[in-house]
């Protein structure tokens, strides 16, 4: 079925015109209309701009034009502004938001030809582990919809899982990406801070949030990251270093590559995790990988350290949320601290007010030292041990979450509780690393990620790493019960 | 480390931020276990280490040439405004 090919092979059945553009978006666009109901995966779908978008993709292959993503549909995280389509980032607060211009990461996937079949359910401005937290409902994971999904991208992760796109967009702040792509059985990249521009992507926490990718392989990743790197200069931070050909390095052998297994990241974990990492690791010795221990001694201070970073820098941004330019403005307002108070008090859900109080306190007069500046410290010692592991090694491997999907409403009264599930995810976002997760088998009937972790810039590195392992195993192309 | 009612009210202020009497117990609660778990940060020892604020050394601010590069967009981003008057924003009066 088509929906189950990769996005190379669609590709290739859009270039030898065996099937159409319009014909592909229209059998996506009845998958989402029949499977997603349960799901809950979309905040807006986009079908007649979605058929207008393919008839002019097709009409690009008719005239001899073939590209990679040309005519092949996909979804967007709601956090990337899209011109004359809603962006809610998952709140009350821009429920009625229309972005009077695209982000970057859409306009570059627009002139390659990609298709906007919708845009995708997701934590409120990205804060949360689990999907729960979006003013529009869970999203359900498709193995098991009595599961969370993960997130915050977990609209995107679970509509990759079930086979609604070939692709989605996501974003990744503390493991957005890869803890729901390990959730639910995708291959999730999110790479080196500045890689991808940020432009148009509503703010969360600025030296943390980076753009990526789910897929359902690596292969589909590396072509779609071709497109969306590069140098933006509407980006203060976009790094202006070139983009490698990543689909030209996906096959090369793997022999002498040197592989850190993170000694930190399998202290306390379960057995079964353990032994699905154990025979990932026996899969890379097997294609002439080495392995060796590398230590990360402050990785245990990633997840405080983030929960300090992380909410002073949202407090920051989320204060242009006002009532006043845009989003949602309380009624009959007394005066203008009313006016402010008011709406943001009933713009934003409960884990977003927390965490804009959370900044608020750790950056408030008297604590700043106690705490964001302390953070900004162990921040850096954590950046320190990834840069003496990769002295020893290429890439460092673990697992991408500590258990499988948990039930939905299992840790929404605990905050702390939840935070722990970006223990290993965490690290990478604090250091500017590009990280990918694989799906490596399953746990009691769940999928579980693979974890691979590289020096900046280094995606290149990582999506060989991945492809080959994917060469190697076929846990990638396991589809949920009633999605296949 | 546990925070006041008081304290999430002050700080619920600096916010801009409404709570309401029934959502007060639990962002006190909340608050408190969030900053005694961020809390484990004063007992590592982090004498000597530069603060990090950006996660790319070397990077710095980019300058342009000082050309115009928008034009004037204001109606375009009035759409969003919930009260707009002669292409102004409006508020509630503030000086009496």
């Amino acid at each position: 079925m088509l929906h189950n090919l990769f996005i190379g092979e669609l590709a290739a059945r859009l270039d030898k015109r065996e099937i159409s553009s319009v014909e592909l978006t229209r059998h996506f666009l009845s998958r989402i209309e029949r499977l997603n109901p349960p799901l809950n995966a979309f905040i807006s779908l986009t079908a007649d701009a979605a058929l207008a978008d393919a008839a002019a993709a097709d009409a690009r292959l008719k005239a001899g034009e073939r590209g990679p993503l040309l005519g092949i549909p996909l979804i967007h995280k709601d956090i990337f502004c899209t011109a004359g389509v809603r962006t809610s980032c998952g709140s009350r607060m821009l429920d009625n938001f229309v972005a009077p211009y695209d982000a970057t990461v859409v306009v570059r996937l627009k002139a390659a030809g990609t298709v906007m079949l919708g845009k995708s359910n997701m934590d409120e401005f990205a804060m949360g582990s689990s999907n729960e937290t979006s003013y529009y409902g869970p999203v359900k994971n498709p193995w098991d919809i009595s599961k969370v999904p993960g997130g915050s991208s977990g609209g995107s992760a679970a509509a990759t899982a079930a086979r609604l796109a070939p692709l989605a967009t996501g974003t990744d702040t503390g493991g957005s990406i890869r803890q729901p792509a390990a959730l639910t059985g995708v291959t999730g990249l999110k790479p080196t801070y500045g890689r991808v521009s940020r432009y148009g992507m509503i703010a969360f926490a600025s030296s943390l949030d980076q753009a990526g990718v789910f897929a359902r392989s690596a292969g589909d990743a590396a072509a779609a990251l071709a497109v969306m790197a590069g140098f933006d200069p509407r980006d203060s931070t976009s790094v202006d270093v070139p983009v490698p050909d990543y689909m030209s390095t996906l096959s090369q052998p793997l022999k002498g590559l040197k592989i850190g297994l993170l000694r930190e990241f399998f202290e306390g974990l379960e057995a079964q995790n353990a032994a699905l990492i154990e025979n990932a690791l026996s899969i890379y010795t097997g294609l002439g990988a080495e392995t060796r221990e590398v230590s990360l001694p402050h990785l245990p201070l990633s997840v405080p350290t983030y929960y300090v970073v992380a909410p002073a820098e949202c407090s920051s941004n989320l204060s242009r949320f006002d009532g006043v330019r845009f989003g949602h403005r309380c009624e009959n307002p007394k005066d203008l601290m009313d006016l402010y108070k008011r709406s943001r008090g009933e713009g934003f859900g409960p884990e977003v007010k927390r965490r804009i109080m959370t900044g608020t306190y750790v950056l408030s007069a008297g604590y700043f030292d106690a705490y964001y500046l302390k953070a900004q410290k162990a921040r850096r010692l954590i950046t320190n041990d990834f840069r003496a592991a990769f002295d020893q090694v290429d890439l460092v491997i673990g697992p991408t979450t500590p258990t499988p999907a948990f039930d939905i409403g299992a840790k929404m009264n605990d905050p702390v509780l939840m935070y722990l599930n970006d223990i290993y995810t965490i690290g990478a976002n604090l250091a500017g690393l590009p990280g990918i997760s694989v799906p490596c088998g399953f746990v009691d009937g769940l999928p579980m990620g693979l974890q691979l972790i590289g020096p900046h810039f280094a995606e290149a590195k990582l999506l060989n790493a991945a492809h080959q392992y994917q060469q190697a195993t076929d846990w990638h192309t396991h589809a949920p019960r009633g999605y296949a | 480390m546990s925070l006041t009612r008081q304290d999430v009210e002050k700080i619920a202020h600096l916010a801009r931020l409404s709570i309401t009497d029934q959502e007060m117990p639990v962002y006190v609660s909340s608050l408190s276990s969030i900053v005694s778990f961020v809390d484990e940060l004063s007992r590592t020892d982090t004498e000597g280490v530069l603060p990090m604020a950006h996660p790319l050394d070397g990077q710095h601010q980019r300058l342009r040439a000082d050309e115009v590069s928008e034009t004037d967009n204001h109606e375009k981003y009035q759409v969003n405004a919930p009260a707009v008057a002669a292409g102004l924003y409006v508020v509630p009066r503030v000086i009496e």
